[in-house]
């Protein structure tokens, strides 16, 4: 009777399964899978805003370090005083994501409401604006290690949190758009003031989609602090945004399956070319090529954008019939 | 019988420009009534007056007992005022079916949690939701082009579909910019009839903008004409006819 969710019970307990089995994994591969996992919820999360609601969004690693920081915070504090508390490591570390995402989204709400009146462009610098605030406050913040960056004592994510927490960021923004509600994102895409004229807050579509899309950047960014187990304002600056808008862009607005796997993708490519310029049987001027690998890999990136400019996985190919046949 | 929409001496000033002064307009429930005037008459600025993409620099305007100044555009459409436009203005990425679904958004009990969670009263809504547009779209006779991308279809059909989509906000008065811009004398006499069809059908009053005389003349009860922002004639389709200022305006002395 109610699809969704048993797909969604079926996925969750598939990678409970595959997660026994995680330290037999290389830990290599293993970093591979987990930053594929975050890099997962931070692009769908942004296609809410960026594709289905057609708000150009900037500053998503912003809401990401807000997560981070957050949630490493409270671990990083109340580590030491809940030692052998009732509450365990695990305990905590499900709080301080929650507490991150959760502040992420606050954060998405005090940005959204005055920012979201700008459209296009100048959307776009507010919250680039936005973003770069957000990493010098940390930079300054000595008690959260300022410029010298955070450690975390603890590693908990693994892959059961990641992709549980990927399962509900896809299961979040599929089944919201995917109604009679959720219509409304779309509208506001299209056209604002014809969507105004049939009775729809925009406003209120867009404080949505900015909300729930921090929240799960938040969530993302307290996944990846107890995974590096060291955080610095640098790694959430300008650069990760435009990562994570170039899946966005890369995977096609408003399309959950392209995003899904531009992400994947994306983060395979650059170690992939890592892995191709150390095969020995390779001419060594191919190897040294390859060994440029970010050339090669912003190189693919253009190439890609003039032949695909709808996003790779977007229009009406078979393959993209083929995702939406699956009622994603 | 009581107005249904009372314009009171609203004006509209763009800096220096008066675009609408002092309008009084009047229109009754299932009153069918015509906006007429040449180019930049300020028909259109009326519109966006009454559905609150403007707001008057004086007067006031009623609907339904209570003042809708100061209300944003779709909070008006939730009191009962829909519209179309005068360059289409469909939802491009949106389907047939979806165009007229994402209208009926207004009327909606659930929100975010029942599309999260998908419970009984979900389904029970969303069906209820597909059930009404369908019978919209086949009352309208686009039910067969109910998958198709809106953008595809052809012009004459793709005002309807403008229309049905206003209907699907259950509105008590429609607001048609132009409806008949861009079409055949063919077309023309099928919009007429589709217009006084949807007005009697729904129980609608309908505040007309058109150009084409033969339309506006062949269907309004009343017909109220502008020049420079200010109203200049009212009255039935004939008195507008003989009126003096009318033919001056439009012809020059």
């Amino acid at each position: 009777m109610n699809r969704p969710k048993t797909w969604l019970i079926l996925f969750v307990l598939l990678v409970w399964a595959a997660s026994r089995f995680q330290d037999a994994i290389n830990p290599y591969y293993f970093d591979i899978l987990i930053t594929i996992g975050i890099n997962i919820i931070l692009g769908v999360s942004l296609n809410l805003v960026n594709g289905y609601t057609g708000q150009f969004s900037l500053g998503h690693a912003g809401f990401m370090a807000v997560g981070a920081y957050l949630s490493a915070a409270i671990t990083v504090f109340l580590t030491p005083r809940l030692d052998g508390g009732a509450m365990g490591a695990t305990g905590l570390f499900v709080v301080a994501l929650v507490a991150g995402g959760l502040g992420a989204a606050l954060t998405g709400l005090a940005v959204g409401v005055p920012s979201l009146r700008l459209k296009g462009d100048y959307l776009a610098i507010v919250t680039l604006g936005f973003g770069e605030i957000i990493r010098v406050v940390f930079q300054n913040t000595e008690a959260l290690g300022g410029s010298r960056g955070l450690s975390i004592p603890t590693r908990e994510t693994g892959l059961f949190g990641t992709y549980l927490v990927a399962a509900l960021t896809i299961y979040v923004v599929v089944l919201l758009v995917h109604s009679t509600y959720g219509r409304g994102f779309l509208t506001v895409r299209d056209d604002e003031i014809a969507a105004e004229s049939m009775g729809i807050n925009t406003t209120k579509y867009k404080v949505i989609a900015f909300v729930v899309a921090a929240f799960f950047a938040g969530i993302a960014g307290g996944l990846y602090a107890h995974f590096k187990q060291f955080i610095h304002p640098e790694g959430f600056g300008f650069l990760r945004s435009v990562d994570i808008v170039v899946i966005v862009i890369l995977g096609g607005m408003g399309n959950t399956p392209g995003v899904i796997l531009a992400a994947i993708l994306l983060t395979i490519l650059p170690e992939g070319l890592r892995t191709l310029g150390n095969w020995e049987a390779l001419p060594t001027s191919l190897r040294a090529l390859v060994q440029n690998r970010m050339i090669l890999y912003s190189l693919l990136l253009i190439v890609l954008m003039l032949t695909r400019p709808q996003g790779l996985f977007s229009g009406g190919g078979r393959f993209t019939k083929w995702l939406k046949g699956r009622g994603a | 019988m009581k107005a249904l929409l009372e314009i009171q001496d609203c004006t509209v000033q763009f800096g220096g420009l008066k675009a609408v002064a002092e309008l009084n307009l009047a229109i009754r429930e299932r009153e069918l009534v015509g906006l007429i005037g040449p180019n930049g008459a300020g028909k259109t600025t009326v519109f966006n007056l009454i559905t609150g993409v403007y707001q008057p620099t004086a007067g006031d305007i009623w609907f339904d007992g209570k003042s809708v100044v100061g209300r944003r555009p779709y909070q008006i459409t939730a009191r009962g005022i829909a519209r179309t436009f005068q360059n289409i203005r469909l939802f491009a990425s949106l389907s047939v079916f979806d165009n007229v679904r994402a209208a009926c958004n207004l009327h909606l009990r659930n929100g975010v949690s029942h599309a999260l969670w998908r419970g009984e009263s979900f389904h029970r809504e969303e069906q209820e939701v597909e059930a009404m547009a369908e019978e919209l779209l086949a009352i309208f006779h686009l039910d067969h082009l109910r998958d198709a991308e809106c953008t595809s279809l052809p012009y004459g059909d793709q005002r309807r579909l403008e229309i049905v989509r206003a209907l699907a906000t259950k509105p008590k008065l429609l607001l048609l910019d132009e409806p008949a811009a861009g079409m055949n004398p063919t077309e023309k006499q099928e919009l007429m009839r589709l217009i006084r069809f949807t007005q009697e059908k729904f129980e609608l009053a309908v505040l007309l903008v058109e150009h084409d005389m033969r339309v506006v003349m062949g269907i309004c009860e009343r017909i109220a004409v502008l020049d420079y922002g200010v109203k200049i004639a009212e009255g039935t389709p004939e008195e507008i006819r003989n009126n003096r200022r009318v033919i001056e305006a439009y012809l020059g002395e």
